[in-house]
């Protein structure tokens, strides 16, 4: 044992080989590494385990008390509970995608605005207010949607109600045989949204764009491609994984937002594709938020059961992403 | 196809530097040309202006002319894009597109000409372009694989068989073997001198063997001094500048008593 340290002290001060405060430097990072990725595993662990734990009393339900206790489960009108958290999912999901919609065409074109087109120091001075407006608290995108883009957009959605009524997604309410008066649907919140992830996603896709390979870009502009044809040979296929992260990150700010969806759209249950209609969606951020301050033990149950499907629909997005840039993983260029 | 371009009076600026000054020489048609000379001197600078490739870097601007075929490159009504696909390019460090298969690469720039292709005729221009390439046995059976897989002299090959698939007129070369082993190299110098038949070929290289190996004409550029502008010395037969250069520092950086 001692003759085994003497040898290796004495090989370490002869040689030089074993630099000693390197190693332990070393493996110290090795270990908070390893530590701050098992992290993350646990805390997830835990957050899943929380929901489960506190939900089971209203998943396991089936003696009826939870729609006794709670009045806004009522399954004789069709909202128990499950019946409601099926809405809130459409809701969620059709309002997402709208914001989705809009938002990623518009950042990707920004994006690439700021690091393919325009002028240092204007791409510099962009770049700059785009990380300002993705610090903007979401309620005050909420207050600017409320105040000052309802009123603003009403008169956009009664022309598209009468002109492109006969599609089922700008029909309007068949009740009152107009689309609403105030704004105050699926749409509007799907476009505030969609202007509060703009920034995040611009913001990375920008980053993405900007590590694209000069060796590649010029690789395309000698063959004779136009700045476009560049972009699309080069900057596209490099940044599409990035692209669809950036997506993931912007989609997963619209499921998860409260505040801009509740102070603006009416809300209400059912499956309906009238994006101009009030009183037809809601989210279920928003719903948790709205039945949350006046829920009884049985409510608060119930709701963090809706928590549980929203922690589902992001895990289930992620995955998807995943697989989407895993599919041509051999030709992403990493290699 | 081949054609000859002449130079007169070329000088080229980084914003307000001038990296090459007053340069004019002459590229024959069906020929190599090989531009040596110390690391700095402006020989991809110069190379690039042959493309307007330079025209992507920002504040970089030419003053002078560059005919080809009595066509100044140069004049207003001339759009670079075009000229690249008269003028190909291959450069330093293999470039194939690492999110498209070989097949893909060597039909990029044909499909930017928006050229409708029949499966048939792709399938024959990837396979001439690869045979041109001498790469053609190599990867015939896995074309649909991404052009990362291949070994970096392969992969060079590729973006020469990439760079001839759109028929220039002129091909320009980089230092197109300085990341490749011995073999590739001799591979690749094979090539150029089969590509000769049918293009004019320009070859920036640091490898006085292989200038001497391929080369017909050779043009020395040299620099007197940091921030000092690349200059051409002189430019003659190959086997003139090698063997009785009518300058001094040519005969002194050949020789190898130089930078
Ligand atoms: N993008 C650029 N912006 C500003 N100056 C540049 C740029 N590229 C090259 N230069 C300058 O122009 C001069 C010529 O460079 P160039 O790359 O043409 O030399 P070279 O002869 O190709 O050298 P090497 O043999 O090392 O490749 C150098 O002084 C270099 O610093
Ligand atoms: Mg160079």
């Amino acid at each position: 044992m001692t003759i085994t340290e003497e040898q290796s002290d004495a090989a370490a001060g002869v040689t030089g080989l074993t630099a000693r405060t390197q190693r332990t430097a070393n493996s110290i990072f090795a270990g908070l590494s390893v530590t701050s990725a098992s992290l993350i595993l646990v805390v997830l662990a835990a957050v899943a385990t929380f929901l489960l734990v506190e939900a089971w009393p209203a998943i396991t339900d089936t003696s009826g008390e939870l729609a006794s206790r709670v009045e806004w489960i009522d399954p004789e009108i069709g909202e128990s509970l499950i019946q409601i958290i099926g809405f809130l999912v459409f809701g969620t999901i059709l309002i997402s995608t709208i914001a989705l919609l809009i938002a990623t065409p518009l950042s990707i074109g920004i994006a690439l605005f700021i690091s393919h087109y325009a002028p240092r120091k204007l791409a510099a001075g962009l770049g700059y207010v785009i990380d300002l407006l993705a610090a903007i608290p979401s309620v005050v995108y909420g207050l600017w949607g409320a105040i000052v883009l309802l009123p603003a957009i009403q008169p956009f959605y009664n022309w598209l109600g009468t002109t492109l009524g006969w599609i089922p997604l700008f029909a309007p309410d068949p009740t009152t045989g107009v689309v609403s008066a105030t704004g105050r649907v699926a749409l509007s919140a799907g476009i505030v949204l969609a202007i509060m992830i703009i920034p995040i996603i611009t913001a990375v896709t920008r980053e993405v764009f900007l590590q694209t390979p000069r060796l590649h870009e010029e690789a395309a502009l000698a063959m004779g491609a136009t700045r476009w044809e560049m972009i699309r040979m080069a900057v596209f296929p490099f940044g599409r994984s990035g692209m669809i992260g950036a997506t993931m990150l912007g989609l997963g700010r619209a499921l998860g937002e409260t505040m801009a969806v509740y102070m603006i759209l009416s809300p209400g249950l059912s499956y309906s594709f009238g994006i101009l209609q009030a009183g037809n969606h809601n989210t279920i951020a928003s719903y948790i938020a709205s039945q949350f301050p006046e829920a009884n033990s049985q409510g608060v149950a119930a709701l963090i059961t809706m928590g549980l499907a929203l922690f589902v629909i992001t895990l289930l997005v992620n995955m998807l992403a995943r697989w989407v840039v895993s599919r041509r993983a051999a030709f992403s260029g990493a290699n | 196809m081949a054609k000859r371009i002449d130079i007169n009076n070329l000088n080229v600026y980084y914003s307000d530097f001038l990296a090459v000054e007053d340069v004019s020489l002459a590229i024959e048609p069906k020929s190599v040309t090989a531009f040596i000379g110390p690391s700095g001197c402006g020989k991809s600078t110069f190379l690039r202006t042959l493309n307007r490739m330079h025209e992507v870097i920002p504040g970089a601007r030419v003053e002078g002319e560059v005919l080809m075929d009595g066509v100044n490159l140069y004049d207003a009504r001339i759009d670079p894009v075009a000229v690249r696909r008269h003028v190909g390019m291959v450069f330093q460090r293999p470039n194939p597109f690492p999110t498209m298969s070989i097949a893909e690469n060597v039909l990029a720039g044909l499909k930017l000409n928006n050229r409708r292709m029949s499966k048939v005729e792709a399938a024959e221009v990837v396979e001439s372009s690869l045979r041109g390439a001498n790469l053609w046995e190599e990867v015939k059976d896995r074309l649909d694989k991404p052009g990362s897989s291949l070994s970096g002299g392969q992969q060079q090959r590729l973006c020469i068989a990439r760079a001839i698939a759109i028929k220039p007129d002129v091909l320009l070369m980089d230092e197109p073997c300085s990341a490749l082993d011995p073999i590739s190299t001799l591979a690749i110098e094979d090539l150029i001198s089969e590509l000769k038949s049918s293009y004019t070929i320009v070859i920036v290289t640091h490898n006085m063997q292989q200038a001497a190996r391929v080369s017909d004409r050779t043009a020395f550029f040299n620099i007197a001094g940091t921030g000092k502008p690349g200059k051409l010395i002189e430019m003659n037969d190959t086997s003139t500048i090698f063997s009785t250069p009518s300058e001094k520092s040519t005969e002194d950086y050949i020789s190898g008593r130089f930078g």
